[in-house]
């Protein structure tokens, strides 16, 4: 029987599943089963397929950051000798890790295999490797090459599928049993219809005013990181999906509380331990989250049963396409989602987030005449935001909107 | 030539970049292209006879990189990003660019400078059977571009010829930095580095003879016993230029290295296989133990406890480049490694637009202390 049920809001649902879903990697790892951590963009088909119970550590890591409780696990990362310029994520969990290694149980209970998947960025490699390293576990990996040209090759397809087969491999002698393709063609299509609830739902904040705020978004994409591949994450964006539809026939906002003046685009990752606070400044401003990566980030397409195709999807993520694929992208956002400015989020911790900001910006300014601001923040280190900062650039991002308006 | 104008010449060509490519161009009738840091597949470019030329920024001030670079990108990046805006590399007629890194990917995508850029990926995933195949459709790509800029024809001899060669100057190179160990008196750590950075910088065929011939006479010498201490020295690169004064101020001997700009670049051979692009692209499969090829097993730990103690090192050092994510990992499980055998460790921040190194200084002094 389901945890959930219809009579619920999708935030119930969402609230109940998180839980759970940690709850029942706990327990399993309490029965001795497999515990697997993965990146947030990896093929979790495989392990779901297999029984095995995969976490997110970029996820709790987020978790953390926003309970305000990161500092603690910085400073052990950092005590044990990591730089504090690399991803507060990975110094969260590096420290986490470090810290539960020798206790019997964990909230975020220690893993038995990991699964990387770098098409976000390739410091899941030395993240992913240090993890694999000392806590001696296997280690499986989807290697995704950049698309340094305008074309995702065919060559580069290519090899992501092979690798695709050789996981099945490799978890049959991790698991020690046979691969079970039934259940596998009937994961993938749990995965890619909850793949396009997630796109369906989140694409609606295209209506005016927006039914949704980016900063809610934010908080249901927990679902979709984590239970991708499970039916009850589906149910929770069709929910969703039929809430929201309900505020656009009311002409609501997403906006609690107020009326919805501008509409922005969030380019990068949230600034987590300042959540409330990078909301609130633009709420007062009547300015909403419409646009972001994040409803195409996990959109993976695929016929069920085609692993070329699903070793396509996973090769064109928006973080791994060329500078013109990232541009073109970002166009494509900021019109259907009707946004009149952009807000960078110059992450510490990111630098495939940002390295490529300058230009991005520059073309979208130029080709869109779309106002532009950029802020410094972390996506999990608190000591990398500035309060003011962040209120300067706005304000002046929402004088500059208006002016464009007049 | 006597051994000190071997010597000479190879550190005036490392000190001397631009007009050491030139004359060398000058001399081969050649081209040149530039290879950013840190691999490149340098055959191909050599087969299209052409000098290739490694890119590994250098000490200038950053004013225009500012704007298309944050502060945190490491600081080769900004210097090449720099040298780029200012049209340093104009003169060369492409440049290799591997996404082997975040900061990398994104440069890949954002050259300045006038020559065309080349960007390609090596694969990660080098246990997979199919990351060679997808390698050799990366050089082939690399290779379509070079033909088309350069209005040639790379034939698959030339690219045999090629990486004989540079199997033949890896081995060299290896004998090298064997022999050096020996010889610090001569070949002290300021010597040996610009020795191995003069390679970037003429081409391989005249370079391979000095180092041979240079090997020949280094042999000849007395083996030099003095009592300083041996140092194995790891990271990315050890510049800018006077730090490695301060190593020789303090005593310190470098004996061994594991640095992407030096022994990392001749520590695998291109082995023998059915097509040239296929033996190149086996090179890469079997590069290891470096930070910036993809190891769950981090090979490159037990590599450094080996290489200290092929070399009888006292200690080892970390030329620890600031802000690059890959180096900066390892660095917490090197030190828990060494801490377990016992071998004195230290690292030290490289900055190339740093103008004081105060710090490195006081670092290294007390490590010299206490390794008394």
């Amino acid at each position: 029987m389901s945890i959930i049920n219809e009579n619920m809001t999708s935030m119930e649902m969402l609230n109940i599943l998180v839980d759970k879903n940690m709850e029942d990697a706990r327990k399993a790892k309490e029965r001795g089963e497999l515990v697997c951590w993965s990146s947030s963009i990896a093929p979790c088909e495989f392990t779901e397929t297999m029984g095995i119970h995969t976490i997110y550590p970029e996820n709790y890591a987020a978790v953390i950051a926003a309970k305000k409780l990161a500092p603690e696990f910085l400073e052990h990362a950092e005590r044990k000798g990591y730089a504090n310029d690399i991803c507060g994520y990975a110094r969260i969990n590096l420290g986490y890790m470090d810290l539960q290694k020798n206790l019997a149980n964990s909230e975020f209970p220690l893993p038995d295999l990991v699964l990387l998947c770098n098409n976000i960025c390739e410091t899941l490699l030395k993240w992913y490797e240090n993890i694999a390293y000392e806590l001696n576990i296997p280690l499986l990996i989807v290697d995704v090459p950049f698309n340094h040209g305008n074309e995702v090759t065919e060559e580069n397809i290519k090899y992501v599928e092979s690798q695709l087969h050789d996981i099945i491999h490799q978890l049959e002698v991790i698991c020690n049993k046979p691969f079970d393709m039934d259940k596998f063609q009937e994961v993938m299509k749990i995965a890619s219809e909850n793949a396009n609830a997630w796109y369906e739902a989140t694409s609606l904040c295209s209506a005016e005013p927006s039914p949704l705020s980016g900063f809610d978004m934010f908080n249901y994409m927990a679902l979709i990181v984590c239970m991708r591949g499970k039916k009850e994450c589906g149910i929770t964006f069709k929910k969703l999906k039929e809430e929201l539809e309900e505020k656009i026939a009311k002409g609501e906002s997403g906006l609690k509380g107020a009326e919805e003046k501008h509409r922005i685009m969030w380019d990068g990752i949230a600034c987590w331990p300042y959540l409330s606070h990078t909301y609130k400044v633009l709420k007062n401003k009547g300015a909403n989250m419409t646009g972001s990566t994040y409803p195409s980030a996990w959109a993976l397409k695929y016929t069920p049963g085609n692993l070329y195709e699903m070793a396509k999807a996973y090769t064109s993520m928006g973080n791994n396409l060329s500078l013109k694929g990232q541009t073109d992208l970002r166009k494509g956002i900021i019109e259907e989602t009707k946004c009149n400015g952009v807000v960078m989020h110059l992450n510490r911790s990111c630098k495939m987030c940002d390295f490529l900001q300058y230009e991005i910006g520059k073309e979208l300014e130029e080709s869109m005449n779309i106002p532009i601001t950029t802020f410094d923040g972390d996506q999990a280190d608190p000591r990398n935001y500035s309060k003011a900062q962040y209120e300067t650039r706005i304000e002046a991002l929402v004088e500059m909107m208006e002016q464009r308006a007049e | 030539m006597e051994i000190n104008n071997i010597i000479d010449y190879l550190v005036k060509a490392a000190e001397s970049p631009e007009k050491a490519i030139k004359e060398s161009c000058k001399k081969n009738n050649k081209e040149a292209i530039g290879c950013v840091a840190p691999y490149a597949p340098e055959e191909i470019v050599y087969a299209a006879n052409c000098i290739p030329v490694g890119i590994w920024g250098g000490r200038v001030e950053i004013t225009k990189a500012r704007t298309y670079l944050p502060a945190f990108a490491c600081s080769i990046m900004q210097s090449i990003m720099e040298y780029e805006i200012r049209g340093t590399y104009d003169f060369l007629k492409a440049v290799l660019i591997p996404a082997v890194c975040d900061t990398l990917k994104c440069f890949g995508q954002k050259w300045k400078g006038k020559s065309k850029a080349i960007p390609f990926v090596f694969p990660q995933n080098r246990r997979s059977k199919s990351s060679e195949l997808f390698l050799e459709n990366e050089y082939m790509y690399i290779k379509k571009e070079l033909e088309e800029i350069l209005d040639i024809k790379i034939t698959e001899e030339a690219l045999q010829d090629s990486i004989i060669l540079y199997n033949d100057y890896r081995a060299a190179m290896r004998e090298f930095v064997e022999i050096a160990s020996n010889h610090t008196d001569v070949i002290t750590p300021v010597i040996r580095h610009k020795i191995i950075k003069a390679s970037y910088f003429i081409d391989k065929k005249d370079y391979l003879g000095y180092i041979k011939e240079l090997n020949e006479k280094l042999r000849l010498l007395p083996v030099n016993n003095s009592d300083k201490k041996r140092i194995v020295v790891t990271g990315i690169m050890l510049e800018p230029d006077g730090i490695l004064d301060y190593f020789e101020n303090y005593g310190l001997d470098v004996v061994g290295d594991d640095l992407a700009h030096e022994s990392r670049q001749f520590r695998t051979d291109a082995p023998f296989s059915k097509s040239a692009l296929n033996s190149l692209s086996k090179r890469w499969v079997n590069h290891d133990a470096c930070s910036l090829a993809f190891d769950p097993y981090k090979e490159r730990i037990q590599y450094l406890v080996d290489l200290t103690n092929h070399y009888k090192a006292d200690g080892v050092v970390i030329a620890l480049m600031k802000f690059c994510d890959p180096e900066e990992y390892d660095v917490p499980l090197i030190m828990d490694r060494m801490k377990k055998e016992n071998i004195p460790l230290q690292v030290i921040e490289i900055d190339q637009q740093a103008n004081s190194f105060e710090q490195i200084n006081t670092r290294l002094q007390s490590f010299a202390e206490n390794m008394q």
